[in-house]
């Protein structure tokens, strides 16, 4: 027998005696449970309004609390100016990136040195750039949260090791809370999941000394939302 | 109504004037008050202490006294919380679970007896005193005692109620932990006391003298100056 | 008294006392507060929130057989390597294993509170690896060589200056005593050690069985960059962790960090199905899943503590409960401190050694209440006493009850032991408050309160 047919046999020994349920008394006995649904979770967890602006204006109050910098932009040119002004203001020199529409846009319009990492990096070099350029599969209202992937955002390190992460992403990706960014990436994947999802919720952070607040422990010290 | 009045044993020798003001409540609001002279104590110290075969033996005897009381009034938070919600565990597959269980609906804690069963909060009191109120552990969170209390101190004539930022906050008794880890206990009785000596109120008031003794017995020892009430003394006082 | 029991009540005799530990915390715990009801308003309705998530974790450990398999299932389809631990010998070896495989040097963690179980780190600096802590508050206390002091805050206890103290001595590196500086500080050096690093070791928060993965809650990023850099990544987690569903998440991300930091969310939450798959460009080409039994089962068996298996280690019940902010984590001297610690202990560690954590509460019942999946912790400390007692009962505790029991039941012998109280206590009056003191325990600190002339009794008997 091997341990994982031990532990296994100890678990459903260990099931045959039953357990009350969570708030209720001896008296009633078990019910069936069934898990809650996404309106169940919907009515408990914090409200978001129904529309666009609510929740783009949400996710702005958000992204404020949170000092990350979130715009809200016209089109792809707008985008491309708006990533100008911070590189001049920030003195880029090196930046790093994946393919795609918007993040090939951006990086055009940036005019530096490059590193794709859609393909194998040296993660040195990655170290060694100012800017890490990355699309993202969602933007969530309820908390300001990008959700990015492995697959879809220039692989695992893109959006966590250089000191400033830049998201590009359009308004249609905007979802309005956390039971429908984690409905979105079922529909999205279905069977075939990339191996890293990470909900970014503003730049890296600590409290561990004194309960500080201090930016940029380990990941991106500034985390930037360009939305067209 | 016959109300069968519980008095606990620290309530019996150290703080008599508790269940004298309850009685003398309960009589003039028109209800008979009777006290059974059997059992002297709940058994939560035998229960707490992880005793159950022993605090059995004495809630038994209580169960018995109780028998065929239309209501019971408990005067202590911590003992009403024994009877109303411990018992039923202490006696869970026993048989004397369904005499437990049928108990329970039955005690109150004197401050939520008059509030949430009377349906009275104005007993004509008067406490030129400025106060704030200690929410014991079981009445608060096993008996879910918040309101009460400070709905019959809104009605005591010139009591000014201040309240502390730790009310909710164990002051450190829970019977014989007091004397099993007295460090912590006298730490945690310190922190209670500071955060009363904060709002400059003359008393701290409670409804649990088991809860008022520990603190007393630390603010003598340091002589501070504050003193401890038990509710029911100011509701007499007219 | 066991050796535990007695560690536990010098630390907490000597913490009890010592006023800066006590404001210290009381500062941190007052902000914390503020901070987690504020997040606990946001919720529109958190009772029914904390409902949903108990029994949610209900069906996780009710039906673990069953969760477990799917998850494995799903983990071994994408090609992570799934081991099982029957105890904390076997993880140790496990995880040592797949290091000398892999040929390892450098070790970067992130934080685990199962290794602090299991003493992962001492078995691996033994076995000559370098092993650094990438989680500040764990980077910290592993400079200063102490345990950490709470399961989310490790270095809670410190100030800035014994931040910078350590920093100086252990690292030659402390511009300043700005926790800004000092975090760059440990920012700079860990970056080269995530760079460096062969093997890279995470815990996990929870591990959804529907689909897979393995999600990890931090606020640093450093899971992130452990989890993306090294070659060879391993994951360790106690079996409690499943989760049934991914849309579960939605619930207890928000939950975990309204209770564990005041959070809406924290800064990362981040699932990982499996090593690099095929058309990704980074992450580690292998992936351990290490599953730790470590006496869970035998937490499993027992139905009436069951739930206690439901724990998502938060932290809220720490913070909450009084004893904890008094005698602080490391007075526990085990790896689960507070009230969950308390309750657990000894049942994962022994009922004989470890009662006295049960016992060191005053059962006031904050943990349970603010609990977000609603364990029944201060009962369930009921029961640790309770079986103690039937295992190994302290004689003369026993007879003092059984003597009492006829003493309080009987009206004579109450009367009488009252007229003796009156009388014991003019005698007590000359050894009070000294050693021969019977009463020392109470009388050390504390007055006791005179007998009454007249006990109600007496006054309701004088009446009739």
């Amino acid at each position: 027998m091997s341990e994982r047919d031990d532990i296994l046999a100890r678990v459903r020994e260990a099931l045959t005696v039953p357990a009350p349920m969570p708030g209720h008394d001896h008296d009633t006995g078990p019910r069936a449970l069934v898990l809650p649904s996404m309106a169940d979770q919907r009515r408990v967890l914090p409200a978001v309004g129904q529309s666009f602006d609510e929740q783009a204006a949400l996710f702005r109050r958000k992204a404020v609390e949170l000092h990350a910098d979130f715009r809200l932009v016209k089109d792809v040119a707008a985008m491309a100016a708006e990533l100008k002004a911070i590189c001049a203001a920030e003195k880029w020199q090196r930046a790093a990136s994946h393919a795609g529409e918007l993040t090939g846009a951006a990086c055009r319009a940036l005019g530096l040195p490059i590193l794709l990492t859609d393909q194998a990096f040296d993660k040195r070099e990655l170290a060694r750039c100012d800017v890490g350029i990355s699309d993202c599969d969602a933007l969530v209202a309820q908390t300001g949260s990008v959700v990015v992937t492995s697959r879809s955002a220039g692989g695992r390190a893109l959006s966590v090791l250089p000191p400033h992460h830049v998201v590009v992403a359009r308004r249609e990706q905007l979802l309005p809370d956390l039971p429908a960014a984690f409905a979105f990436l079922r529909s999205k994947y279905g069977a075939d999941y990339p191996s890293m999802i990470s909900f970014i919720t503003g730049p890296s952070r600590t409290g561990d000394i004194e309960r500080i607040l201090v930016l940029g422990a380990h990941g991106p010290k500034k985390l930037t939302i360009l939305c067209v | 109504m016959k109300v069968t009045l519980f008095i606990p044993c620290f309530v019996d020798l150290f703080y008599p004037q508790v269940g004298i003001s309850m009685v003398r409540i309960l009589e003039k609001l028109g209800h008979t008050v009777v006290c059974p002279e059997g059992p002297a104590c709940c058994g939560q110290p035998a229960f707490n202490t992880g005793y159950w075969e022993e605090s059995r033996e004495v809630a038994i005897k209580v169960m018995e006294s109780l028998q065929g009381a239309e209501v019971v009034v408990i005067a202590s938070g911590s003992c009403g919380a024994m009877m109303k919600v411990f018992y039923p565990e202490l006696f869970a597959g026993t048989k004397y679970e369904t005499q437990a269980r049928e108990l329970a609906p039955k005690c109150y804690e004197f401050s939520a007896f008059l509030v949430n069963k009377l349906g009275v909060t104005n007993l004509g009191a008067r406490f030129q005193h400025k106060v704030t109120f200690h929410d014991g552990c079981h009445g608060l969170r096993e008996l879910n005692n918040k309101r009460p209390p400070r709905e019959l101190m809104a009605k005591v004539h010139g009591l000014e109620l201040v309240e502390m930022g730790a009310a909710e906050t164990c002051c450190g008794f829970g019977g014989t932990f007091s004397a099993k880890f007295p460090m912590i206990s006298t730490a945690m009785g310190d922190v209670k006391c500071a955060s009363a000596l904060d709002t400059s109120a003359e008393y701290i008031v409670s409804c649990d003298s088991s809860c008022l003794m520990h603190l007393q017995g630390l603010i003598d020892r340091q002589h501070k100056p504050i003193k401890t009430i038990h509710l029911a003394e100011i509701l007499v006082q007219q | 008294m066991t050796e535990p029991a007695v560690q536990f009540k010098h630390d907490a005799r000597r913490l009890s006392a010592d006023l800066r530990h006590r404001q210290i915390i009381l500062t941190a715990m007052g902000n914390y507060e503020v901070a987690r009801d504020q997040r606990k308003g946001a919720f529109q309705d958190w009772q029914s929130a904390r409902q949903m998530a108990a029994e949610t974790k209900w069906d996780a450990i009710n039906h673990l057989d069953r969760h477990l398999e799917q998850l494995v299932r799903n983990l071994e389809a994408r090609g992570t390597k799934v081991h099982w631990a029957a105890t904390d010998q076997q993880a140790r070896d496990i995880i040592l294993g797949i290091l000398r495989a892999k040929k390892a040097r450098i070790i970067v963690k992130s934080k685990a509170m199962t290794s602090e179980e299991i003493h992962l780190n001492e078995a691996m600096e033994q076995a000559g690896y370098e092993v650094v802590e990438s989680d500040l508050g764990e980077f910290i206390v592993q400079l200063r060589e102490e345990p950490p002091y709470h399961i989310v805050f490790p270095a809670m206890h410190l100030t800035r200056d014994d931040i910078k103290d350590v920093f100086q001595r252990k690292l030659g590196d402390a511009p300043s005593n700005n926790p800004e500086e000092l975090t760059m500080v440990a920012r700079r050096v860990l970056r080269e050690k995530y760079l460096q690093a062969d093997v890279g070791i995470t815990g996990a928060n929870f591990a959804i069985a529907e689909t897979g993965m393995l999600s990890i809650t931090e606020n640093e990023g450093n899971a992130r960059l452990t989890a993306a850099l090294s070659r060879t990544m391993i994951t360790l987690l106690g079996i409690e962790k499943v989760l049934p569903r991914l849309e579960d998440l939605a619930l207890f991300l928000p939950m975990l960090a309204a209770m564990g930091t005041g959070q809406a969310i924290t800064c990362y939450n981040t699932l990982y199905g499996g090593p690099r798959q095929p058309g990704e460009s980074d992450g580690p080409g292998e992936y351990h899943v290490v599953l730790l039994d470590n006496h869970r089962t035998a937490l499993l068996a027992d139905a009436e503590q069951r739930d206690s298996l439901h724990c998502i280690r938060c932290g809220a019940c720490l913070n909450a409960c009084p004893i904890f902010r008094n005698v602080g984590g490391h007075t526990y001297g085990t790896t689960y401190c507070g009230p969950i610690g308390a309750v657990i202990t000894p049942n994962l560690r022994g009922l004989n050694e470890w009662r006295h954590l049960s016992y060191a509460s005053s059962l006031c019942g904050a943990c349970t209440e603010t609990c977000p999946v609603k364990i029944n912790l201060h009962h369930h400390l009921l029961q640790n006493r309770r079986n103690a007692s039937r295992r190994r009962p302290s004689w003369w505790q026993r007879i003092a009850f059984q003597v009492f029991a006829p003493v309080a039941n009987k009206p004579a012998l109450w009367a009488l032991v009252t007229r003796m109280g009156r009388l014991g206590q003019k005698a007590h009056s000359l050894v009070k408050g000294g050693r021969l003191d019977p009463a020392y325990a109470w009388t050390k600190t504390r007055d006791l309160p005179p007998v009454a002339k007249q006990s109600f009794k007496e006054w309701w008997r004088a009446r009739r």
